[in-house]
C-alpha cells in the first residue's frame, strides 16, 4: 500500500505533472496547498452562510488564502524552473502530490466546524508567517509580510466566533464541542517537520514549526477560556498530509476543483 | 445584481394630502433629492420599499447561480475573480437592504417576505448555470442589462437609493467587462470552448431580454414611478438600449444571437429583435422557471441552518452587555 503512495508522490500519474521535488519546493508547495485547500473549503460556503455579513467575511478569508496560494505557487514555479505555474500546480497534481495538512481538507460541517477549523489553523499561520518575515528566504519573507497581516485578521475573526459560539447558547456550545472533538487530533500535524524541512530550518531558510507550539498553545488557552471550552487530551494524532497521504476528503475536493481544467488540458481560460 | 421592472400594483396615492404632496412633487420636478427624514407620500414610500427590496433580493439570490461555479472555476485567477464578484453582489444586497431600512422597514421583515415566497426577485436567476461559459454570459449579459437599468437609477429621486446605485454601478460595469473577457477568451480558444460560449449565449439571450420586464403596452404601473423620478426610462426603451449595445459585442465575439428575426433598421439606426416569448416570462415569475424552487429552497436552508448561529451571537452580545452593566 504505502509503496503505491510513495511512487505516486512526485511521480506521474495519468494526466498529472511530473515533479522533481527538492526540500524547498516541497515546503513552498505545502504552504501553498494549505492556503488553497482551506480557501477552497471556505469558498464552498458562498451563498449559504448563516448571515449576510458573514457571507462577505468568509469570501474575504477565502480570497486572502487563494491569493497567498497563488504567490506561493508562482515561487514554486520559479524554484522548479520547469515552466510550471499556478495552474499546473493547482489543477494538474493528483491527491498524493498535495502536501497540505489534513486539518484544512476536513469538510466544512456546520458553521462551528468551519470557524473552529479556521481558528486552529490561523492560530498557527499567524505566528508562522510573522516568523517567516525574518527567515532567510527573501521571496518567502516578502510573501510572509503580506500573509502575516491577513492571518492576524483571520485569527481575530475566527477567535471572535469561537468565543461567541462557545459562550452563546447551549446549542452553539454543544456544536462547538463536537467540532473540537472532531478537529483537535489534526492539529498536531502542524508542528511536524520532515527531514528536508528540518535541514531547511537548520540552515535558517525557513522556521521550525515546532518552535511555534508554545505560542499556539497560549492562543488556544486564552480563547478557549473565554469560550468555556476545555482543551482536549487524547493520543490520536493523525498525520501524513505533508507526505501526500490524505484523508478521503481531499480526492473529492480535487475532483470538483480540477475536473474542468483537466478536461481541457493546455487551454487558456 | 439587478432590479427588474416587475411592477406589481403601485399603491395609489390618496388625493387628500394636497398641499404637502404638491410641495413634494415640486421638489421632485426640481430634481431635488428626497431624504429619509423628508415628507413623502405613503405610496412613494411603499413603491420604493418594494423596488429596493426586490433589487436587494435579486442580488442575494443572484449569488447562487454564479456561486455554483466557484469551486469548479478552471484557473485560480478565475476562481478568485468569481469569488470576488459574487462577494460584490452580496455587498450590493447589503447596501440595498440598508437603503430600504431608511424607509422604516427592517431587513428581517424583507428577508422573511422573500423566504415566504411573497417577494419577487429578478426572473433571470431562476435559470441554471450549466457550464463555465455561463459565468461569462452572466457577467457580460446579465450585469450588462443591470447596468442599463441601474445607471438611470443613480439619478433616482430618493437619495439613499441613488447613492447606493452609484456605488453599485461602478462594480457592475467591472463585472460586465470581466464577463465579456471570459467570453472573449473562450471564443479565441479551442472549438470546444467556443461551442461552450455559443451554447451559453443560446440559453441566456432571451431570458436576458426579458429582464427588462413586460413590454410598455402591457406595463400598467409605470406612470407614478416616472412622475416620481424613480423610473426614468420605460422597459422597452431600456431593452432597446441594451440590444443596440450588445449586438455588436456578440458580432465581435463571432457568436450568433439565437434570433433569426434579428435585423438592423437603417432608418432608425436600431436593432430589432424578434418576438419575445412572454409566456415563458410569466411562467418564471409565477414560480415555474427551471430553478425557482431550488433557489428559494437554498435561501431557506441557509436561513434555517444559520438560525442557531444568529441566536448564539445575540445571546453572547446580551451576556456581554449584562456583564458590562454589572461592572459599571
Ligand atoms: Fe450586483
Ligand atoms: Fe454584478
Amino acid at each position: 500500500m504505502s509503496g503505491i503512495c510513495e511512487q505516486a508522490v512526485g511521480g506521474k500519474v495519468g494526466s498529472a505533472l511530473t515533479l522533481a521535488e527538492t526540500p524547498l519546493l516541497s515546503h513552498v508547495l505545502a504552504r501553498a496547498d494549505d492556503a488553497l485547500i482551506l480557501g477552497h473549503r471556505l469558498s464552498e460556503w458562498t451563498g449559504h452562510a448563516p448571515l449576510l455579513e458573514e457571507e462577505l467575511a468568509l469570501a474575504n478569508l477565502a480570497l486572502d488564502l487563494i491569493g497567498q496560494a497563488r504567490l506561493l505557487y508562482e515561487y514554486a514555479g520559479a524554484i522548479e524552473g520547469a515552466g510550471h505555474g499556478e495552474g499546473d500546480f493547482a489543477y494538474f497534481r493528483d491527491p498524493p502530490q498535495f502536501h497540505n495538512l489534513l486539518l484544512v481538507e476536513q469538510p466544512n460541517g456546520d458553521f462551528a466546524m468551519t470557524m473552529l477549523r479556521h481558528f486552529l489553523y490561523a492560530a498557527f499561520a499567524d505566528p508562522y508567517w510573522r516568523a517567516m518575515v525574518v527567515a532567510g528566504d527573501a521571496t518567502l519573507a516578502a510573501i510572509a509580510a503580506k500573509a502575516e497581516k491577513e492571518m492576524a485578521y483571520h485569527l481575530r475573526h475566527a477567535a471572535g466566533w469561537v468565543i461567541r459560539l462557545g459562550d452563546g447558547t447551549e446549542e452553539s456550545h454543544r456544536r462547538l464541542a463536537v467540532a473540537l472533538d472532531t478537529l483537535w487530533p489534526f492539529t498536531g500535524e502542524m508542528f511536524l517537520a520532515d527531514a528536508g524541512e528540518a535541514a531547511l530550518s537548520d540552515a535558517g531558510t525557513v522556521i521550525d514549526p515546532a518552535a511555534l507550539r508554545p505560542r499556539w498553545e497560549a492562543t488556544i488557552a486564552r480563547v478557549f477560556a473565554e469560550a468555556n471550552l476545555t482543551r482536549p487530551g487524547g493520543e490520536w494524532a493523525p498525520s501524513g498530509g505533508r507526505a501526500g497521504r490524505h484523508s478521503e476528503h481531499l480526492g473529492h475536493l480535487l475532483a470538483t476543483m480540477q475536473h474542468l481544467a483537466r478536461s481541457h488540458p493546455g487551454v487558456r481560460w | 445584481m439587478y432590479t427588474q421592472a416587475l411592477d406589481t400594483a403601485e399603491a395609489q396615492s390618496k388625493p387628500a394630502d394636497t398641499a404637502a404632496a404638491a410641495r413634494f412633487q415640486a421638489r421632485i420636478d426640481a430634481e431635488q433629492r428626497i431624504e429619509p427624514q423628508d415628507f413623502m407620500p405613503e405610496a412613494y414610500r411603499r413603491t420604493l420599499i418594494r423596488q429596493i427590496s426586490q433589487h436587494a433580493h435579486s442580488e442575494i439570490v443572484g449569488m447562487l447561480p454564479e456561486g455554483n461555479w466557484i469551486t469548479r472555476a478552471p484557473s485560480l485567477r478565475r476562481k478568485a475573480a468569481l469569488l470576488a464578484k459574487v462577494q460584490d453582489e452580496g455587498g450590493h444586497g447589503l447596501y440595498l437592504y440598508a437603503a430600504a431600512e431608511t424607509l422604516g422597514v427592517a431587513r428581517e421583515t424583507l428577508v422573511d417576505q422573500l423566504l415566504a415566497g411573497a417577494a419577487k426577485y429578478s426572473s433571470i436567476f431562476n435559470y441554471p448555470t450549466l457550464t463555465w461559459a455561463d459565468i461569462g454570459a452572466i457577467g457580460w449579459l446579465v450585469d450588462g442589462a443591470a447596468i442599463m437599468n441601474q445607471i438611470p437609477l443613480c439619478r433616482c429621486s430618493y437619495g439613499p437609493y441613488a447613492r447606493a446605485m452609484i456605488r453599485i454601478c461602478k462594480e457592475e460595469s467591472f463585472h460586465q467587462r470581466q464577463g465579456f473577457e471570459i467570453m472573449l477568451t473562450l471564443c479565441r480558444g479551442t472549438a470546444a470552448q467556443k461551442a461552450m460560449a455559443q451554447d451559453a449565449l443560446d440559453r441566456w439571450w432571451w431570458p436576458v431580454l426579458m429582464m427588462f420586464g413586460p413590454p410598455d403596452a402591457q406595463s400598467r404601473h409605470s406612470q407614478h414611478s416616472a412622475r416620481w423620478k424613480i423610473k426614468r426610462f420605460s422597459n422597452d426603451e431600456l431593452r432597446q438600449k441594451f440590444l443596440d449595445a450588445t449586438v455588436p459585442q456578440a458580432q465581435f465575439l463571432g457568436l450568433t444571437l439565437p434570433d433569426p428575426a434579428l435585423a438592423f433598421d437603417p432608418e432608425t439606426g436600431h436593432w430589432r429583435a424578434g418576438p419575445i416569448d412572454w409566456a415563458e416570462f410569466e411562467a418564471v415569475l409565477a414560480g415555474n422557471g427551471p430553478c425557482n424552487r431550488e433557489r428559494l429552497e437554498a435561501r431557506r436552508r441557509a436561513h434555517d441552518e444559520g438560525g442557531w448561529v444568529r441566536e448564539a451571537a445575540r445571546a453572547h452580545a446580551e451576556k456581554r452587555r449584562a456583564a458590562k452593566a454589572r461592572a459599571a
